[in-house]
């Protein structure tokens, strides 16, 4: 598959999706300007992961703002890890924060509440 | 002359914006449409400025986000007055820094028959503690779709909650069809 590698900007999160060498990440600032057009590939990539993916599947989120428009897409990110890992993959999430960001910890602890994928919280020296 | 008494008009209309601006401790106002590259600008300035005078990283994030949320409710949904050539998307944006708090005020046209529904929804985030304020985002984030105009209808939760604050708001009659929202967060420092 092909990698998806976008450099993060001051408004667009940095992006490596990189299915052969297993690194996940979306980390940065999101607040793009069409959250939608920004993150519709990112989830067809992830849906048409979905069918070839095996073994450990580790995804981080480093996020250092988002506003409440990335959320939702954030959460469909998350729903799409969900849906691998209800069908047995071995899927889980790192959500880092840095540590006196509460915001973003309780960002981390609500995602987890809603979707059904293991997501450990992870802080920090930020 | 004409010219002359003019001119007069305009500078004391800068004189009174200055004053204004002054005793109100306004460090930021601006009218106009809310774009993204306006978003972009005002909330890097306002950081920069915050960073310069030592701001509490904490606050600067607040400050930050609700600054976001507040520009993109304008963008997203200020209508525009059908009697007059004014623009969607348009509206006042203030930053006021006062020694106890920050407030973040936004003023936009809107249109009448969104004012109950828009005062409902405010009125039940302000009658919500801590923890029904969390409920009611999770509630939302996950049924809510993001509507025509990208909104997640997330906004005013995500402020009462970063903010700890009710958020003060008043509508005030424009004509028949439109009316002024003015919309006021506050931070405290």
């Amino acid at each position: 598959m092909e990698t998806i590698k976008i450099q993060g900007t001051d408004d667009t999160p940095g992006i490596i999706f990189d299915a052969e060498n297993k690194i996940f990440q979306i980390s940065g600032r999101s607040m793009p300007e069409d959250v939608t057009a920004f993150y519709e590939p990112l989830l067809m990539w992830l849906e048409e992961y979905a069918e070839i993916a095996e073994g450990k599947i580790i995804f981080e989120f480093k996020l250092e703002y988002f506003n409440t428009a990335s959320s939702k897409l954030l959460l469909d990110v998350l729903m799409k890890l969900e849906e691998m890992f209800e069908d047995g993959k071995e899927v889980s999430v790192k959500w880092y924060f840095p540590e006196d960001d509460e915001d973003m910890e309780e960002a981390g602890e609500e995602y987890a509440d809603i979707v059904d994928v293991p997501i450990e919280l992870v802080s920090y020296d930020g | 002359m004409a010219d002359n008494s003019l001119n007069d008009l305009f500078i004391n209309a800068v004189l009174d914006f200055h004053n204004v601006m002054r005793s109100n401790d306004i460090s930021l106002v601006y009218e106009g449409e809310i774009t993204h590259s306006i978003t972009k600008a005002f909330t890097s300035l306002t950081e920069k400025k915050m960073e310069e005078e030592e701001e509490e990283g904490k606050i600067q994030k607040k400050v930050f986000h609700v600054m976001v949320e507040c520009l993109q409710n304008i963008s997203k949904h200020a209508d525009n007055n059908i009697n007059s050539y004014s623009k969607d998307g348009r509206g006042i944006f203030m930053v006021h820094k006062g020694d106890q708090e920050y407030k973040i005020t936004t003023g936009n046209l809107i249109a009448k028959e969104k004012v109950e529904d828009l005062r409902e929804s405010l009125d039940l985030i302000n009658s919500m503690n801590k923890d029904e304020l969390k409920a009611l985002y999770k509630k939302q984030i996950k049924e809510g779709h993001l509507s025509e105009k990208k909104g997640a209808g997330l906004g005013f939760i995500d402020i009462a909650r970063k903010t700890g604050n009710n958020l003060i708001y008043t509508f005030k009659d424009v004509d028949n069809e439109t009316s002024f929202f003015i919309l006021t967060s506050t931070i405290k420092r």
